[in-house]
């Protein structure tokens, strides 16, 4: 059963050993990578707590090695399209933290303008195409990227990451099938971290070998560990290989763990210390870390020292996130379409204040006074006194308010 | 200019942007080998070949979501739904993502998607074949909404919502596939997003209808005229998003009076929405409060004479519109 730290139940997937070393440099550029995820995860739920950041903050520490193991075996143009827990993609596929973080603050210099924020995040340039907020709401998505490699002739491949809780959506079943049908290169990866939210596996999943829930719809599945890095990189790469050369959509099922609640709102009653603890024996990093060492990649100190680096590194994310200015109210209307050179009508009709006049308008117009006085109340600092409180505040109960209970 | 059936009118609408652009591409339920439930993608997919007129299996939801997601990536989906109601499934793809993404996103991607479908009572389907919900796109910021009436407003309408960049709900109508209009020749035929037509010019009272109900004002507009001694200018929005609104106050601000039609349902309607609009923009202007003509509050009957008498007719038109003269 999936709720012990088991490696790989061995059904399938690459056969035989460890997943080889990648060259040393290669293999101390994934140690960072996951460090800089672990240190930018804990620095934001921490600034979660003092209310830096709003809304609801999904943390993937412990689930490290899925990011980066996949995120590598990615080409430049291959696409990376995820969920609600993606501030470690974006970074693994080379957003600055600095970005992500502004996004986490609602800042003007975030990935996505401060509009997306946590669950949001998006990098064109990077072909990281977003974290999605609705559970299986990406699958589509992913598959339309596909079509569009189909349609346009690339050999572009498309790396879709949900979690086990959307296999139970309805998207996962349509999906599966048309890319099966369609025959597109599509490699969807399920985070099996062993929850939908906080319900376990077992109790949401008829079928938890997960790996096999495409079989039917025509799609073979895999599995790798999740836990290891070198493992999810080898059997995503031949997922991808398969998928960009043969035209076959692969499910590959990422065994692995989140160590902290669902989001920082999850009280966690749903699961045991002991099992937390059981799972962190196979923490990620510690595991690349040590095989590093073993293999004389990287020393004891070598390893402190990247972890150390990483952490500088959010410090300066965090200090550009403070620096970058809200988003302007006049820019409240932007984005919302593109203005063309059509008639431009009343694309957006603006109510907020006497009057009706058009929302593209807003930046030539003077902002109204009270929504001006609304706009700097809330630009000045979070929590200000007579705030609603988040409903994180609400859920959360005291014993993991800064993570703790599973460490 | 040629007259021809609205069905027609999109099919050559469809077919001259897929001529025009490999980067359009069709996909939707039986629109190939079976050339579409109501025949509009007609000879479509031997023309253009399965590769960009692609038959779908029954995955509304998904296939609307893989429209997005070409669109977001260089292609330009027309995503075909067989009716309004089926689009209910596909909202998740729609609301949550066709409409946000642009925004959510920061900018960073546009969402070149038309997903057309028909609406509209009158051929007895019953309650899951029959509703009018551009109310419910309507209400939507981030998507385009059309509503045309006519064959040569299906044919340049449609040509506009492929070449924009916007995502775009292509509202057709099942009483009007069959009928007929002259339509333009020309490929570059466009009608342009947010610009209302004036179906006749009058100065007593402002009709406005909306979709199929634009015809049913016009043929109330002539009964006014002959029974009643009543002028009556009928505006036809075309879009819904983006609004003309100012050619709509235009005609208020001289007739003084407004009745608006509908086929959908009372609350939250386009009518609602409108008259608000108009109250707030003209009020000094209003001899007598709005009327409006809408669909009953009720799940669409199958039997027909219980059909006909949930959706707006003529009678009920002119009698709104007698109404707001009488107010004075």
């Amino acid at each position: 059963m999936a709720t012990t730290p088991a490696a790989r139940r061995g059904r399938s997937g690459a056969a035989g050993g460890p997943a080889p070393l990648p060259d040393p440099e290669a293999a101390r550029e994934w140690l960072a990578t996951m460090q800089l995820i672990r240190r930018f995860e804990e620095r934001a739920g921490e600034l979660y707590a003092k209310a830096k950041i709003g809304g609801f903050l999904h943390l993937a520490i412990g689930e490290e090695a899925t990011i980066v193991g996949a995120a590598r075996a990615l080409r430049e143009h291959d696409y990376l399209i995820s969920t609600y827990r993606s501030h470690g993609h974006a970074i693994a596929r080379g957003t600055p933290p600095e970005a992500v973080m502004a996004e986490l603050f609602g800042k003007e210099g975030g990935c996505s303008r401060g509009r997306g924020g946590s669950m949001h995040m998006f990098d064109l340039d990077r072909r990281f195409m977003g974290g999605y907020g609705i559970v299986g709401g990406n699958l589509p998505i992913a598959a339309g990227f596909g079509l569009s490699a189909e349609l346009l002739r690339t050999d572009d491949a498309t790396l879709c990451m949900f979690g086990d809780g959307a296999s139970n959506q309805g998207t996962f079943g349509e999906t599966m099938n048309l890319a099966a049908l369609w025959r597109l290169p599509v490699v969807f990866m399920v985070t099996n971290n062993q929850f939908g939210m906080g319900t376990a596996l077992e109790r949401h999943s008829a079928v938890t070998d997960l790996q096999r829930k495409g079989e039917g719809f025509g799609v073979p599945g895999v599995e790798c560990d999740g836990m290891d890095v070198a493992d999810t990189y080898r059997v995503i790469r031949d997922a991808l290989k398969q998928a960009r050369e043969e035209r076959r959509p692969v499910l590959v099922e990422a065994i692995t763990y989140r160590f902290r609640g669902h989001s920082m709102a999850d009280p966690e009653e749903y699961r045991t210390r002991e099992q937390v603890a059981e799972w962190r024996k196979r923490d990620p990093i510690g595991l690349w870390a040590a095989r590093l060492v073993e293999d004389g990649v990287l020393d004891e100190a070598g390893v402190r020292a990247s972890d150390e680096a990483a952490v500088a590194r959010v410090d300066e994310a965090v200090a550009f996130a403070d620096a970058s200015p809200f988003p302007a109210p006049e820019s409240l209307y932007d984005d919302v379409y593109v203005l063309g050179d059509q008639v431009r009508g009343w694309y957006s009709v603006d109510e907020r204040g006497p009057g009706v006049h058009r929302g593209e308008d807003e930046r030539e117009r003077p902002v109204e006074a009270s929504v001006r006085e609304e706009y700097d109340q809330h630009a000045a600092g979070p929590h200000e006194s007579g705030d609603a409180p988040r409903p994180a505040d609400e859920a959360q109960g005291e014993r993991n308010h800064d993570g703790e209970r599973g460490g | 200019m040629a007259v021809v059936r609205y069905r027609e009118a999109l099919n050559q609408a469809l077919r001259e942007e897929l001529a025009r652009d490999e980067r359009v591409f069709l996909m939707g339920e039986d629109i190939g080998v079976f050339n579409g439930a109501y025949k509009v993608t007609a000879g479509l997919l031997e023309e253009f070949g399965e590769a960009r007129v692609r038959d779908t299996p029954i995955s509304e939801n998904t296939i609307v979501g893989m429209g997005v997601g070409a669109a977001m990536t260089g292609t330009r989906p027309v995503v075909e739904l067989m009716t309004i109601n089926f689009s209910l499934l596909a909202m998740d793809q729609i609301v949550n993502h066709a409409a946000h993404i642009r925004y959510m996103f920061g900018g960073q991607v546009a969402v070149p998607l038309v997903v057309r479908m028909p609406q509209g009572a009158g051929h007895q389907l019953g309650p899951t074949h029959s509703h009018s919900f551009e109310a419910l796109y309507l209400h939507v910021p981030g998507l385009l909404v059309a509503v045309p009436s006519t064959p040569a407003d299906a044919k340049g309408l449609l040509k506009s919502a492929i070449r924009d960049d916007n995502p775009v709900i292509f509202i057709e109508h099942e009483y009007l596939y069959g009928q007929r209009g002259d339509v333009p020749d020309d490929g570059d035929h466009l009608v342009p997003f947010g610009k209302a037509a004036v179906r006749r010019e009058g100065d007593d009272v402002t009709i406005v209808g909306i979709s199929r109900m634009a015809l049913t004002a016009a043929r109330a507009a002539d009964a006014l005229a002959e029974q009643h001694d009543v002028s009556a200018e009928v505006i036809d929005p075309r879009t819904l998003r983006p609004l003309d609104l100012d050619t709509i106050l235009a005609s208020v601000r001289k007739t003084n009076r407004c009745v608006i039609v509908e086929e959908g349902w009372p609350h939250g309607g386009v009518g609602a929405n409108l008259a608000a609009l108009i109250q707030e923009q003209a009020f000094d202007w209003l001899d007598a409060p709005i009327g409006r003509v809408t669909g009953a509050d009720v799940p669409m009957p199958y039997s027909k004479p219980l059909e006909q008498i949930a959706f707006p007719h003529e009678p009920q038109v002119v009698d709104a519109a007698l109404a707001t003269l009488r107010d004075v």
